[in-house]
């Protein structure tokens, strides 16, 4: 690598790292609410991978299509999920992952 | 170091800070807040990839849509009035071994390897592009995540009204 200016790499090791505070949050957060702010992270460096790929690839533009499609996915999942606090925040009064161990009241 | 090199630093920068406060800050609203900088840092950096269109979407849809959600799920579900909005961690220690493991690999893998980068191709805009793939090529696709939007509204309003009933 004769120069450093910003390729392909960068993009990836920004991604990854994303990833990582995304999974990191998922596996440490109590709050629901919170572990979804995670999912969230996951999915925008998912969305960095596509995006970067199809503009070093050489593919077109089929991975800014597909990230679109995850950002269409990542809204539905966001109201689904918040839907599912809402109702367990009003059977349990709280939302924390390592307290909620029932199914049924 | 040109121009594009730095402002893809400036972005990433502000990225990963922000979502580093977002995964670890005690207060759930100072999480939501700097989730509203990691979008505008992700919005940056595919804008510095050429890809307008999804830059404005990622814009309208995290920051209008989903920020707003979740910001609304935090303020439903605790007491905001009690400031009662710290919240824990449950496996600090070895959530933060793991992933700082996993993400060393990772980083290595995606830095160590060659990737074999085609041509670049410049346009002006993508949207024209995008358009015409979305309704022609994708079309199936396209209406299938229409009804999907359409099932998640629905179900999403069945899902929160259940409790009220009984």
């Amino acid at each position: 690598m004769e120069s450093m200016s910003v390729g392909l790499t960068h993009f990836l090791v920004l991604s990854s790292l994303l990833f990582s505070l995304g999974i990191y949050g998922i596996l440490t957060r109590k709050n629901a609410v919170l572990v979804l702010m995670g999912v969230e992270l996951v999915l925008n460096s998912a969305n960095i991978n596509f995006i970067a790929f199809s503009r070093f690839g050489n593919f077109g533009y089929d991975g800014q299509l597909m990230a679109l499609f995850v950002i269409v996915l990542a809204a539905a999942e966001a109201a689904i999920a918040l839907a599912i606090v809402l109702n367990i925040y009003k059977s349990f009064h709280n939302v924390n992952v390592d307290e909620i161990d029932k199914l049924k009241e | 170091m040109s121009t594009y090199d730095l402002i893809f630093y400036l972005f990433a920068a502000i990225t990963l800070l922000s979502g580093f406060v977002v995964v670890t800050s005690k207060n759930i609203i100072y999480s939501a807040f700097s989730l509203l900088f990691t979008f505008f840092g992700v919005t940056g950096i595919y804008a510095l990839l050429g890809a307008d269109f999804i830059a404005v979407v990622q814009l309208v849809v995290y920051v209008g849509g989903i920020l707003i959600l979740l910001i609304f799920g935090v303020m439903l579900t605790n007491k905001v009035t009690n400031v009662d909005l710290k919240t824990g961690g449950v496996n600090v220690l070895p959530a933060a071994i793991g992933t700082g493991l996993f993400a060393g690999a990772l980083t290595a893998i995606m830095s160590k390897n060659y990737w074999r980068a085609g041509n670049i191709t410049y346009e002006e805009t993508t949207i024209y592009t995008l358009g015409s793939k979305l309704l022609l090529e994708y079309s199936l696709i396209f209406e299938l995540l229409a009804i999907l939007l359409l099932v998640a509204l629905v179900g999403a309003a069945v899902i929160a009204r259940r409790g009220r009933e009984s």
